[in-house]
């Protein structure tokens, strides 16, 4: 109450009484908070001089601070402070870095960057960055591909060819596999001899008598199998057709299945569908040159380079 | 300062204090952004960019009704680490005819402004359907329905006239058919006209055919058409790599 009593005494009151009796005191704001608002504006003002702030007409005031940057022409500019002019000078101090070894990469053929010790480790580092983000959703995180969609980089077996060159052409174009429906040309029954010849050429269990009939048939003009997969049933790497006799299989879940009835089945499945899948986009245009150059290194160095 | 004026007026003149109070809080956002729809450089003059057409526009619809933009982002900030991992930084160009857009802020999953052209259909397809057959370490829901589902484009022709209220440019007349001939070229002008919508729908979904299979068009036809066109409608090779620094 005596306190109540004192603050009467001291302040005043904003003048006016409510319901009669009730009334309102006019403290004045405590002198931190005061101070602080004085601050918060000065602040404002400081930092619109040296930021981009007001708008003025069809454009703004840029502020005092500059970015100094080198664009892809070799220029020096100058802008007002953005974070568009930032990214460009933190891109230069990173290339300042990089250079050298990027640099390099473009100089040198493959074979050279493949013998160079120091430039193996660059690939390495800086490939295994490109790859994680680029390939290993698609080819899994180690390049063991994934049965059913997309190749195993890992292995020597190559659909489009396992040398840099064709690494290097597929990484750049892309590729998309084909094979026909057999379905609609061929019965049943041709199709479960020819997937019996195929299972035989890996030395999968199969029956003698249905994979003859296969063999003749899959160089037949009927079937025609041969025009793709060639007479020795190996495969043409200039179109990307499969090679049948290695074991190695990307579209037929054969080893996934646990019987010999079960893989011919699977390969009879693919011969009957056919493949319209198997599509690699090209990244010609999303990466670089040099980019591309090392992930040709890195995926020919993942095991199975030719 | 009026010497007359008097806080009691405003105490006790509920309606004055609501005016007063909606104009002192709308200053901060008007400071902010009414200076935009003003300023030339605001939405940058770039080629390439159009309004989706009616499956990418029904794919869009979809990525909303799943709630993909709660972990994904569509806009690549102009930070060297983005620029490395998604690509050239987004333009405001970019999404002028998204309504709303999707920029977002939060990213559980990656952000997704150019994911247009980096997998293939397949992997979109197989990915939405059960992610972790295709990242082991996803912690995406799975979205098995897309394939099963029917899309329905029978309401096509009424979504494509809401945007056109709010400004994106489908034609429905043919002066505006002219006009987008002019601005996008003919093939895109006539996926834009709003007439067209269903058989655009039908022919782009068959000639797609971006859920591998061609009994139906499906949800998952015009979710992938939607994804595998974000973020390439403009070529950045076009253009200088500080072409669109001066912009801001």
């Amino acid at each position: 109450m005596s306190e109540q009593k004192l603050q009467s005494q001291t302040v005043q009151t904003t003048g006016h009484a409510w319901d009669g009796d009730l009334q309102e005191y006019n403290n004045p704001l405590p002198v931190w908070w005061v101070y602080t608002f004085y601050i918060t504006v000065l602040f404002a003002i400081v930092y619109w001089v040296i930021y981009p702030s007001w708008p003025f007409g069809k454009t703004w005031i840029g502020g005092v601070s500059n970015v100094t940057y080198v664009n892809s022409d070799g220029q020096t500019k100058t802008h007002a402070w953005n974070t568009r002019a930032l990214l460009m000078a933190d891109l230069n101090k990173a290339d300042a870095a990089q250079k050298p070894y990027f640099d390099k990469v473009a100089a040198m053929s493959y074979a050279q960057i493949a013998k160079d010790p120091e430039m193996s480790g660059f690939i390495l580092s800086a490939g295994k960055a490109l790859f994680a983000d680029n390939c290993a959703p698609c080819h899994q995180a180690g390049g063991q591909g994934k049965l059913g969609f997309f190749p195993n980089l890992t292995d020597d077996d190559w659909l489009y060819g396992g040398t840099f060159d064709k690494i290097h052409q597929t990484i750049t174009g892309g590729r998309h596999g084909y094979m026909p429906t057999f379905s609609e040309v061929l019965s049943g029954d041709q199709i479960d001899q020819l997937a019996n010849y195929v299972a035989s050429l890996s030395g999968i269990g199969h029956d003698a008598a249905k994979a003859a009939a296969g063999n003749t048939l899959f160089h037949s003009e009927t079937a025609a199998c041969y025009y793709c997969h060639g007479v020795d049933a190996k495969g043409r790497k200039e179109i990307g057709s499969a090679n049948l006799t290695d074991d190695i299989w990307l579209w037929a879940n054969v080893p996934g299945a646990a019987t010999a009835e079960g893989k011919v089945a699977a390969i009879h499945n693919v011969i009957a569908s056919g493949l319209n899948k198997g599509v690699m986009p090209a990244w010609g245009g999303r990466l670089s040159p040099e980019q591309i150059k090392v992930l040709t290194v890195y995926v020919h160095e993942l095991g199975g380079g030719q | 300062m009026n010497l007359n004026f008097k806080h009691e007026w405003v105490e006790t003149n509920i309606g004055l204090m609501v005016v007063l109070t909606m104009l002192a809080i709308s200053i901060g956002g008007l400071v902010e952004i009414a200076p935009l729809f003003f300023i030339d450089n605001t939405i940058e003059k770039v080629d390439g960019v159009r309004p989706y057409t009616p499956l990418e526009q029904r794919g869009r619809d979809i990525y909303q009704r799943e709630g993909c933009y709660l972990c994904h982002s569509q806009m690549i900030r102009p930070f060297r680490d983005e620029k490395l991992r998604y690509g050239h930084y987004s333009l405001a160009a970019e999404s002028q005819y998204d309504h709303p857009f999707q920029w977002g802020s939060k990213r559980t999953g990656p952000d997704l402004a150019r994911v247009g052209g980096k997998y293939s259909n397949e992997w979109h397809v197989q990915h939405l359907t059960a992610p972790r057959s295709m990242v082991p370490e996803s912690v995406m829901p799975n979205y098995p329905w897309l394939s099963k589902t029917p899309l329905d484009i029978s309401d096509i022709t009424d979504r494509m006239k809401a945007l056109r209220e709010v400004g994106v440019p489908y034609s429905l007349t043919d002066a505006e058919y002219k006009a987008n001939v002019a601005k996008f070229g003919e093939t895109v002008a006539k996926q834009l006209h709003i007439p067209n919508a269903q058989q655009s729908i039908v022919e782009q979904a068959n000639f797609g055919n971006y859920d591998g299979d061609r009994s139906g068009i499906s949800e998952m036809d015009a979710l992938v058409a939607y994804l595998q066109v974000l973020g390439t409608m403009v070529d950045f090779n076009k253009y200088k790599d500080d072409t669109f620094v001066n912009d801001r």
